[in-house]
């Protein structure tokens, strides 16, 4: 009975000490962050200097399975295919993205409609989009092909996920048709920010539309566009459904993606430690693209329409 | 060795005892029947049944092993490509189900995870004709049993017989030679043959191994080494260039189930698949006419001079984390005797050919002339990651699609034979070096 004053004792302290009432609010977001964030990227760290496989515990080999990967013809393969993959649908994200933000920005009739319209694709689970593009890609029953035949235009159906080149620009345009929507609709958010009084002002100085978007707009979106550029790298980067669904890597792993390469060595190959291995070389890469996007997007100069 | 006899002995002692025991007449073919530990109940993990038939007939056994023994059998299913990772974490855990029915070598990846089953198997496979070489081969671990062969999911040429004879073929060529005139006349007659050379877990490492073997080439080497660079593989990827002119175009995209479609739409007229092929189309009243048209014969013999294939191949293990293993026997003992095996079979419709040589005479394979051809599946079989050894390095070359990759580069184009194999035997090299 004695201890019961005491802890109540600690308790208020804690509670009616600033410092101490912060921590106790961060106390389940740490513990949050620690169990679901920390412990399985540390672990998948650390599988990836083991020779773990499903199920076995594995031993420490150091670098040994990053040594076996530089030799690897397929994963080097795999890191130029995500490269790729990555950089080609980023820019044409952002491109599409922008252009249809501004244009929704313009005071157009139905534009409630067309907004909701737009968020379409994202909206649909990836699986069921990469089924479909699965369908529109086939090498048989392709409604392109069958279209450009129907015209006159070729004579044989286009081999989208056969041709390496072909399957790689394939994949990419069913990315890109699903990741434009986030890039759009997140630019026009950032886009109904920007005070109408400045376009205004710069309009009655005289300034061209180019001008305004060009030393207006644009370095006021410039933070929005970090961020969110950021996130759609990061989700291009990390893609595994889309490529899942329409060719598991193929033909001959031309569209094989570090994650895609990680699961079929770990899981059905069993390799845990290789897979493992594969999923951390995947995060210098990813720190680069934070790196780049929060240092050089976001200076402030440049923000305020000062030149580099 | 003496260890193994000893067993055996102890095993056929305790058989003997439970024989005289119980003395049913089940026991009369002489298989050892463990008495099942007193309050035992099993799980079974299993593949998600392909088949409502199947999947009937195993449970109506697994009902009546239960009312005759009081043991409950809890079965718990996966989807086929999950199996392996689920089993591989209970033998290494040591917790969960009882036995599993898992494919290829799964059982190899944890081989001191697992009860022996010699005295049993032996028993099973004596009192039913033998054991298949190749189903054998998927069980037995250093000589010793780790796993009871269940079956082998056939795979079969699947081909329109009128687009056949209207390519001049009356009878369906046995020899390589023979099928490739065959295929360039169906695609002289705008009825083109398609195999999968894209990532099809199934059937592209079905047709790339049987290229393989067909010509005499291996993977593996006896004594584990890498040794696929040889003139029988330069023969195999050379026989493999010209069928694949013959194919319809994009068949290097092609996943699992491009072929069945391809198959059903009339767009290819010659194929390899299971059985569902030919109940998927006769289960669709719009396709009745073209599955009065489906036949089905066995991949053609190459210069090797037998007929050798993949097929899916599946066994059953019990794990040593299990507290009932007498139980767990006493349940394959069940299953596998004659009478209900061949009820399992047959409720399988021909998916399913028997792992012993007795059961090739269940009446499922005359019934219809389609099933015929599946009947010779467990017959053909090769373990895969012929002729080494079974375990990780033959697992994980087949999940990283070497050999199907090897095929699609040269038929392809994108690198000579030799570039092709030099990857290839350097990818398997990896795993077995």
């Amino acid at each position: 009975m004695a201890e019961t004053p005491k802890r109540a004792n600690i308790w208020s302290r804690l509670a009616e000490s600033r410092n101490g009432l912060g921590f106790l609010f961060m106390l389940p977001a740490a513990a949050f962050l620690l169990c679901f964030l920390t412990y399985p990227l540390g672990l998948g760290v650390w599988l990836g200097f083991t020779d773990a496989r499903i199920g076995r515990e594995g031993m420490f080999v150091g670098l040994d399975n990053y040594r076996w990967l530089a030799d690897d013809s397929v994963f080097w393969l795999a890191v130029f295919n995500t490269l790729f993959y990555t950089v080609v649908a980023s820019v044409l994200k952002f491109g599409l993205g922008l252009w249809l933000a501004l244009l929704l920005n313009e005071n157009l009739r139905w534009k409630t409609f067309f907004r909701a319209v737009i968020l379409l694709p994202w909206v649909v689970p990836t699986v069921l989009s990469a089924l479909a593009f699965w369908w529109i890609f086939d090498s048989q029953f392709s409604i392109i092909s069958w279209v450009l035949i129907k015209w006159g235009l070729i004579s044989a159906p286009i081999n989208f996920l056969g041709e390496p080149w072909n399957a790689r620009w394939s994949v990419i345009a069913a990315n890109v048709w699903r990741g434009v929507p986030f890039v759009a609709i997140s630019l026009l958010a950032g886009l109904q920010t920007i005070p109408q009084s400045l376009n205004e002002a710069a309009a009655l100085d005289g300034a061209t539309s180019w001008q305004r978007f060009r030393r207006v707009t644009l370095p006021l979106l410039t933070p929005i566009i970090a961020v969110v550029m950021t996130f759609s790298v990061l989700f291009t980067f990390t893609d595994f459904q889309l490529i899942y669904v329409l060719t598991r890597g193929g033909p001959v792993n031309a569209t094989h993606l570090m994650a895609t390469l990680s699961f079929q060595r770990a899981i059905p190959g069993g390799q845990l430690g290789e897979g493992a291995a594969i999923a951390v070389a995947m995060i210098p890469f990813l720190l680069a693209a934070i790196l780049f996007s929060f240092f050089g997007l976001q200076r402030r100069k440049w923000q305020q329409g000062g030149g580099d | 060795m003496s260890r193994i006899n000893r067993r055996e002995l102890m095993a056929g002692a305790a058989a003997g005892v439970a024989a005289a025991a119980l003395a049913p007449r089940a026991f009369a073919q002489g298989i050892p029947t463990p008495t099942p530990e007193a309050g035992a109940s099993l799980r079974l993990l299993r593949w998600v049944p392909f088949v409502k038939g199947e999947e009937e007939a195993w449970n109506a056994n697994t009902q009546a092993f239960t009312e005759a023994t009081g043991v409950e059998v809890r079965i718990d299913q996966e989807s086929w490509e999950d199996v392996r990772p689920k089993a591989a974490v209970a033998a290494n855990v040591g917790s969960g189900p009882d036995m599993v029915m898992s494919w290829f070598d799964d059982p190899f990846q944890y081989p001191d995870k697992l009860v022996e089953l010699t005295g049993l198997a032996e028993a099973i496979g004596a009192a039913n004709g033998g054991w298949y070489d190749g189903a054998r081969g998927y069980a037995v671990h250093d000589g010793r049993f780790i796993a009871m062969p269940l079956a082998a999911i056939g795979n079969a040429i699947c081909y329109r017989d009128s687009h056949v004879k209207a390519a001049g073929f009356q009878e369906f060529p046995t020899d390589t030679a023979g099928f490739l005139e065959l295929c360039k006349a169906m695609q002289a007659n705008g009825t083109p043959a398609g195999f999968p050379h894209g990532k099809a877990v199934g059937d592209g490492n079905n047709y790339a191994h049987w290229l393989l073997w067909s010509h005499g080439g291996k993977m593996i080497n006896e004594d584990g080494t890498v040794g696929l660079d040889s003139p029988e593989t330069r023969a195999a990827i050379a026989y493999a260039q010209e069928l694949y002119k013959t194919f319809i175009p994009g068949t290097e995209s092609w996943l699992d189930i491009n072929n069945n479609r391809a198959f059903m739409a009339g767009q290819i007229s010659l194929t390899a698949n299971g059985v569902s092929l030919y109940y998927a189309a006769r289960n669709d009243p719009a396709t009745q006419e073209l599955a009065e048209d489906i036949r089905t014969t066995n991949l053609p013999i190459g210069p090797v001079g037998q007929s050798v294939e993949l097929h899916q191949t599946t066994s059953i293990s019990i794990f040593n984390h299990t507290k009932y293993p007498q139980a767990a026997m006493a349940y394959l003992a069940w299953m596998y005797d004659t009478a209900r095996m061949n009820a399992w079979i047959e409720g399988a419709s021909a998916y399913c050919c028997g792992a012993a040589k007795g059961f090739a005479d269940n009446p499922v394979w005359t019934s219809n002339p389609v099933h015929a051809a599946y009947a010779k599946a467990s017959a053909s079989l090769r373990p895969n990651g012929y002729a080494g050894p079974l375990g990780y390095a033959s697992a994980g070359v087949m999940a990283d699609y070497v050999l199907v990759d090897m095929f699609a580069q040269a038929v392809t184009g994108q690198a000579s034979p030799d570039d092709a194999i030099a990857t290839a035997a350097k990818r398997a090299n990896r795993y077995y070096g």
